[in-house]
């Protein structure tokens, strides 16, 4: 097939993609900016200087690098969950079923909508985050890719999650029940040296804490788990979801009867 | 090569429905086509499973040539769907919605805003391309759906009642505009509960009933099956009394209103002969109902009695 007619449709789906989140701003840019504003100002200038240290960092510093990882998650994840449950359904999905585009490229268009808003968040709560701190940029190779592949694997979360939605609860059940725990528990705030032994060994099932982990690298160069490590839980989590979501839309599960 | 091939189709919904019952059918190329059959008959069933929106149990379909399994891009891309019910983002503006259609279709920007404009224009939309298609009434939505199944100009054309809840004059120009498409050599295929509609258009109908096809032929030899028809004859003067109408099934519905019911063998000469024999003047004469509507009912009620 030849590949401007792949890349017609992709590009048009990600310019409605992005213009969707870009046209309700306030409701997709400015919340993260105000809560992460919040987490800087309680744990970062207000508790933070109580904390003291934590792996040799500041309180501030330390945890500067998981709240924007956080901000691109949830962002990542939301755009991508509410959009495709969005189009199902008011069932504008069926225009793209319709067409001939393969659904790769389908999968594609929608992730890369996630990955910019991720990018355009995280970038937003770097911003907030200057008015605190200064931040510290070990890697800008790590750092891009490692913010690259999280936002690609919670997109794709996303979609998993909005392929199986029926109704609009089904699509705020995860991000509550299953995503803010793991973001939580995935060492944002703290390091997991300070957990006991069983629950260090829990942690290393969350994805998470591979993504916040590697990011601080980037960031700080430092990291509870070996950089390496981390990169290969990142492709594994990648692939992995790739695999399924590709697999689920070929099947046609909720979307085609 | 037809525009349509369908073969043996059958679909059983998840929950257990059977939809399709095996239904064979053929669109020739140029062809304008009616599938017609009562609510639930597996109508949008069928187009569903042709343009890729609804997973077929099992059964062949091609696409000028294209099967809808192994070709399914080539084959999608001889199809323009315009769905029963609304299925486009109520936030977009009615020239966006079009654009991003082309857009899936891999057609270029430039070359889409042409179309778009042509069509939208000819469907009476363009002036209101920058609106948002949530502030559009019911029937310039169903031809916002028309222009942006034409955006990639398919070989062929399904609607799926396009004019429910369209009023008349906007029936008719809708009509026009699909007559014209036909002319210029799209294959057009239709589903309508308007049988005055698929009268005055189709060359060629089917009749889908509980997941079969009861009748596939033209629409000229359909209406010859017409074997009788019923006609009332309205009255100047109003009369108590029916006189004997040489055994033709007759009815007085009121003093200026006779029913009668005239086998196709019949003479109608004879009812005009009786009744100025006996000093009644008719002053107008009409069909019950529209030709087509006693036959499509005649079959339906066949196939119950099959059943
Ligand atoms: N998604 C679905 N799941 C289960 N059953 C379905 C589904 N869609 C349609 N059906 C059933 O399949 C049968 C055929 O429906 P279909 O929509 O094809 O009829 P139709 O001929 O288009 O009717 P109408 O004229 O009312 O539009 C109906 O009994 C309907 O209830
Ligand atoms: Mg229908």
């Amino acid at each position: 097939m030849p590949l401007q007619s792949l890349f017609i449709p992709f590009s048009t789906i990600v310019i409605k993609e992005v213009s969707r989140f870009m046209r309700i701003w306030v409701q997709t840019i400015v919340p993260p900016a105000i809560s992460m504003t919040l987490y800087f100002v309680i744990f970062g200038s207000l508790i933070g200087p109580r904390i003291g240290t934590m792996n040799g960092f500041d309180y501030i510093d330390y945890i500067a690098p998981g709240i924007i990882m956080m901000s691109i998650i949830n962002n990542a994840y939301a755009n991508v969950v509410s959009s495709f449950y969005g189009a199902k359904f008011q069932r504008h999905i069926e225009e793209i079923l319709v067409a001939p585009i393969p659904n790769f490229i389908i999968l594609a268009g929608y992730v890369t909508g996630g990955v910019v808003r991720g990018f355009l968040v995280g970038m937003v709560v770097t911003i907030v985050a200057l008015f605190f701190t200064d931040l510290h940029l070990h890697s800008f190779t790590i750092t891009i890719a490692v913010v690259l592949m999280t936002s690609i694997v919670f997109s794709l979360a996303g979609m998993i999650n909005a392929i199986f939605a029926n109704k609009f609860d089904d699509i705020s059940i995860i991000p509550t029940f299953v995503l803010t725990p793991l973001i939580y528990l995935g060492g944002v705030f703290y390091s997991i040296d300070l957990l006991p032994e069983f629950w260090q060994k829990v942690s290393a099932f969350n994805p998470i804490l591979y993504m916040v982990n590697a990011f601080r690298y980037g960031m700080l160069g430092e990291s509870d788990i070996s950089i390496t490590h981390a990169f290969i839980m990142l492709i594994i989590f990648t692939i992995t979801l790739l695999i399924v979501s590709l697999q689920l839309l070929n099947r046609g599960v909720g979307i085609k009867s | 090569m037809p525009a349509l091939e369908i073969n043996n189709l059958k679909k059983i919904y998840p929950n257990k429905l059977e939809a399709l019952k095996g239904i064979d059918l053929n669109v020739n190329q140029g062809d304008f086509f009616a599938l017609l059959g009562p609510n639930g008959a597996g109508k949008s069933t069928t187009i569903g499973i042709i343009c890729g929106l609804v997973n077929k149990t099992s059964g062949a379909i091609k696409v000028f040539g294209h099967d809808i399994d192994s070709e399914n891009s080539a084959a999608k891309s001889c199809i323009g769907i315009v769905p029963q019910e609304i299925n486009f983002s109520q936030f977009e503006t009615c020239l966006g919605i079009v654009l991003n259609q082309g857009g899936y279709y891999g057609i270029k920007r430039r070359v889409a805003m042409k179309r778009a404009e042509k069509y939208l224009g000819k469907l009476g939309l363009w002036e209101r391309r920058n609106e948002y298609s949530r502030n559009l009434s019911g029937g310039m939505k169903r031809r916002l759906m028309i222009a942006r199944a034409l955006i990639h100009e398919p070989k062929m054309l399904i609607l799926d009642e396009p004019t429910a809840g369209v009023d008349v004059e906007l029936r008719r120009s809708m009509w026009d505009f699909l007559i014209d498409l036909n002319q210029q050599g799209t294959t057009i295929v239709l589903t309508t509960h308007y049988l005055e509609e698929a009268e005055s258009l189709c060359k060629n109908i089917a009749i889908i009933d509980q997941g079969k096809i009861v009748e596939d032929t033209s629409m000229k030899q359909l209406l010859s099956k017409l074997d009788k028809e019923t006609f009332f004859f309205d009255l100047v003067e109003p009369i108590t009394m029916l006189p004997d109408l040489n055994g033709l099934s007759s009815k007085l519905i009121d003093p200026t209103t006779v029913e009668i019911e005239i086998l196709r063998k019949d003479n109608i000469n004879q009812v005009f002969d009786i009744f100025s024999s006996n000093n009644i003047n008719v002053c107008s004469m009409r069909n019950k109902s529209s030709r087509l509507e006693e036959l499509f009912l005649d079959l339906l009620d066949n196939n119950n009695r099959t059943d």
